[in-house]
């Protein structure tokens, strides 16, 4: 566990260095998705060196959100100020997105993986 | 009292006792308003108003459950390596789809705004909302928001992606495994991931893809809204 711990620490923070020098315009976790994705890709780690970890990570992600959440306490005032504006935005826009992407790319993307019982 | 009510090992032991008691409301009635993100936030809010303590306490005390998110992101890189297939069968669209969906979410992020009558702080703090926090916030700061303001759309956003995206696939009739994890993830990133990984494999990694992509995306996409705009005289 301690050596499948390291491995994502290591990755991550070779995301945050390469995130530095870039300026921080994408932040080091995502660099690290990128960079743990291609190793796994060019075999230079190997999926059983990292799956439980990566699985119970990713299985409980939500909670991690919580904290950072929390900081809106800090600005109600600026969020009640222009809340309708917000929500509006955010739900109508959020909408929108979902229907783009997902339209797209179910047009233009290939189509052979879709499950049998979708239908 | 004081000492007690400042330890981090309250704080950190109340926000696992509320986000499990959230989850398993959310278990059972599966009401989508009843999300335990959104649930928990509000709960712990008002513990922190009740108490009088410091939200600069709370966020110390509670370093370690945040930290988490980063090593979470890295490895959804394991959850991409299981669907490589899938992704490279799909780059080209999956290029072009987010990057239609980060300019209709810009674009229709402007035109509510203005519509509504926020102010231009107002609009670039929420324009970039569908993407995970720390790029969104990079992303407001350049252009003139506020990162409070920011944060908090990218969490409603996040929340409201999540419950929303599986009624918005029924009604346009969306069922392709990749194209439900890239709307997941390009609209409500790392809250819409969750989810995503709830609903399949292939959806759960192309949604974690997808978060970066859409950063990229919406990158892109600010500057060449501005200026289309400006060559409009919107």
């Amino acid at each position: 566990m301690i050596a499948k711990a390291l491995i994502i620490l290591v990755f991550y923070l070779m995301g945050e260095g390469i995130s530095l020098l870039i300026g921080r315009f994408i932040p080091g976790s995502v660099i690290g998705m990128l960079l743990l994705f291609g190793a796994l890709s060019a075999k230079i780690v190997k999926p059983e060196n990292v799956d439980t970890i990566a699985k119970a990570l990713i299985a409980n992600m939500v909670i991690f959100f919580l904290p950072p959440a929390v900081g809106i306490m800090n600005s109600l005032d600026v969020i009640s100020r222009n809340i309708f504006g917000i929500v509006l935005a955010s739900t109508l826009s959020t909408m929108l997105v979902i229907a783009t992407v997902g339209l797209i790319q179910q047009k233009i993307g290939v189509r052979t993986f879709r499950k049998r019982k979708d239908r | 009292m004081d000492a007690f009510l400042q330890s981090h090992l309250l704080w950190l032991t109340l926000t696992l006792a509320v986000y499990a008691g959230a989850s398993w409301i959310f278990s059972r009635l599966h009401l989508g308003l009843l999300h335990p993100l959104l649930v928990s936030t509000a709960v712990m809010i008002g513990l922190l108003k009740l108490t009088g303590v410091s939200y600069a306490t709370y966020a110390e005390s509670t370093d370690m459950i945040s930290f988490m998110l980063g090593p979470a992101v890295v490895s959804l890189g394991y959850v991409l390596y299981e669907q490589i297939d899938h992704i490279r069968r799909n780059v080209t669209s999956i290029l072009v789809s987010t990057f239609a969906g980060s300019v209709v979410g810009v674009v229709s992020v402007i035109a509510i705004l203005r519509i509504t009558g926020a102010d231009s702080a107002v609009i670039a703090s929420i324009a970039p909302k569908s993407v995970t926090t720390p790029i969104a916030i990079q992303l407001s700061e350049q252009s003139g928001g506020i990162a409070s303001l920011t944060s908090m759309a990218v969490v409603i956003c996040g929340i409201f992606g999540a419950i929303a995206a599986p009624y918005v696939f029924r009604i346009f009739r969306i069922s392709s495994p990749v194209a439900k994890g890239l709307a997941f993830g390009s609209s409500a990133h790392g809250v819409g991931t969750a989810a995503a990984v709830k609903m399949g494999a292939v959806e759960g990694a192309i949604s974690g893809l997808a978060i970066g992509v859409m950063g990229v995306m919406t990158a892109l996409a600010l500057p060449l809204v501005a200026v289309v705009m400006r060559y409009l005289e919107l």
